[in-house]
């Protein structure tokens, strides 16, 4: 151990440990604006996975086979893990269980708005897994690196199991793509469908993002939108060009000089309706969750009352 | 919301990855007994054979130690650099060591 390691032991200010890109610990002293931002991006990252499992779990009971059952449902069942992963997170910054379920349920905290939109035919679920999980992927990469550490390391988990959510949706795809005329018309439609949305989960474009410079300065976002938004384009292109669909933005051409791909932009006051409440299925998902949560509610109660019954039964 | 849910405790949970390694901290479930927590934690946390072993401990029970008293709390140890081997210099000849 050299000399400046034992000084190391010096207390450092919150801003010190951001200007040297060490994480924060739950119980480290934190601006009040850091604690609240960060409580509201992981729970809106928590109910988006937990909401996140009810257009694919519509196609649960319909998949073509067992294997593709076996495969979705330990997909959904990934999703659930995922939300609790990040619950978990953040109640370590003093955010309650119970609370945060009720914001979601009453509408008072958001969750993605590409969930918001149906699945109509089972080829849905294979593009659901390769560009919403594939813009999700783009998305939580960076933030693996998040200035606070029980988000980070939720990150790294969820990232490690997300690869296999791309995957299996592009293989699927592929499959469907050997298939017949309908199957690959099928395949066609959902991407048709899905493309634009997906490009909107990476957020309102830069110049209408007011809040990305503190998150950044703050280590709790690495990449504006655009940035990322951008990086999905590109990896996605050559993923289109191999699966032998096309994506439906006129505009989408190679730009030599950047180096990347130059696209259209989504209709944003799409997204500013479906954000606010008025996409195709806010209303549906939201009834779900909620109808699950109070179908629930004898099975918590009883647990309880186990529990309770067992500790009494030690103490006599 | 139901009272009943929010009395579930928090449990810190543990996972052994493989024999010969420690436990390892990997996050938090609520449950409403140890037994539930064991599971719960199993369903989370190791979907993907991550652990041969699981702790779950309830999170109020943890001793920890307060990041304001860092400082002191850990002094003991700052200023004794003797502990490590790096401290003593021996000549470059000598092998093995
Ligand atoms: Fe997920
Ligand atoms: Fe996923």
């Amino acid at each position: 151990m050299t000399q400046t390691e034992t000084l190391a032991h010096e207390p450092r200010t919150f801003e010190q440990l951001i200007a040297a890109g060490e994480r924060i610990e739950p119980r480290d002293a934190m601006p009040d604006a850091y604690r609240a931002t960060l409580i509201r991006q992981i729970a809106q990252h928590a109910h988006s996975e937990i909401i996140g499992m009810q257009p694919e779990g519509d196609w649960l009971t319909r998949a073509p086979s067992l294997r593709r059952k076996a495969v979705l449902l330990a997909k959904v069942q990934d999703e659930a893990g995922h939300g609790l992963y990040l619950y978990c997170a953040a109640e370590t910054l003093g955010a309650d269980r119970a609370d945060l379920t009720a914001n979601l349920i009453e509408g008072r905290q958001k969750y993605s708005s590409i969930f918001n939109y149906p699945t109509l035919s089972y080829a849905d679920v294979g593009v659901i897994g390769w560009l919403v999980d594939g813009a999700a992927i783009c998305n939580q990469v960076p933030l693996c690196r998040s200035s606070y550490g029980p988000y980070g390391r939720a990150m790294i988990r969820v990232c490690k199991e997300e690869s296999f959510h791309q995957r299996q949706g592009y293989e699927l795809l592929v499959t469907m793509m050997a298939g017949t005329r309908e199957q690959q018309e099928m395949v066609q439609d959902a991407v048709n469908r899905w493309w634009w949305p997906a490009l909107m989960m990476f957020g309102p474009p830069d110049t209408d993002s007011p809040n990305t410079a503190q998150s950044m300065a703050w280590g709790i976002k690495r990449h504006t939108n655009d940035e990322l938004r951008q990086r999905f384009v590109d990896m996605s292109v050559p993923q289109a060009h191999a699966l032998g669909v096309t994506l439906p933005d006129p505009d989408l051409c190679w730009d030599e000089r950047r180096g990347s791909h130059d696209f259209g932009q989504p209709d944003w006051s799409e997204l500013a309706r479906v954000i606010k409440g008025d996409g195709p299925c806010n209303a549906e998902r939201l009834a779900r969750r909620r109808a699950a949560h109070e179908n629930g509610a004898w099975v918590r109660e009883a647990a309880t009352a186990f529990a309770a019954r067992q500790r009494q039964a030690v103490v006599a | 919301m139901s009272q009943t849910q929010e009395s579930w405790p928090l449990y810190e949970v543990f996972v052994r990855a493989r024999r010969g390694l420690n436990h390892v901290h990997v996050g938090s479930i609520h449950a409403a007994d140890d037994e539930m927590a064991l599971r719960h934690a199993r369903d989370v946390f190791t979907r993907r054979n991550e652990g041969v072993s699981i702790w779950a401990v309830r999170s109020d029970l943890i001793a920890a130690s307060s990041p304001g008293e860092k400082d002191a709390f850990f002094a003991p140890s700052g200023d004794k650099v003797y502990r490590h081997p790096t401290f003593y210099q021996i000549p470059d000849t000598v092998p093995h060591m």
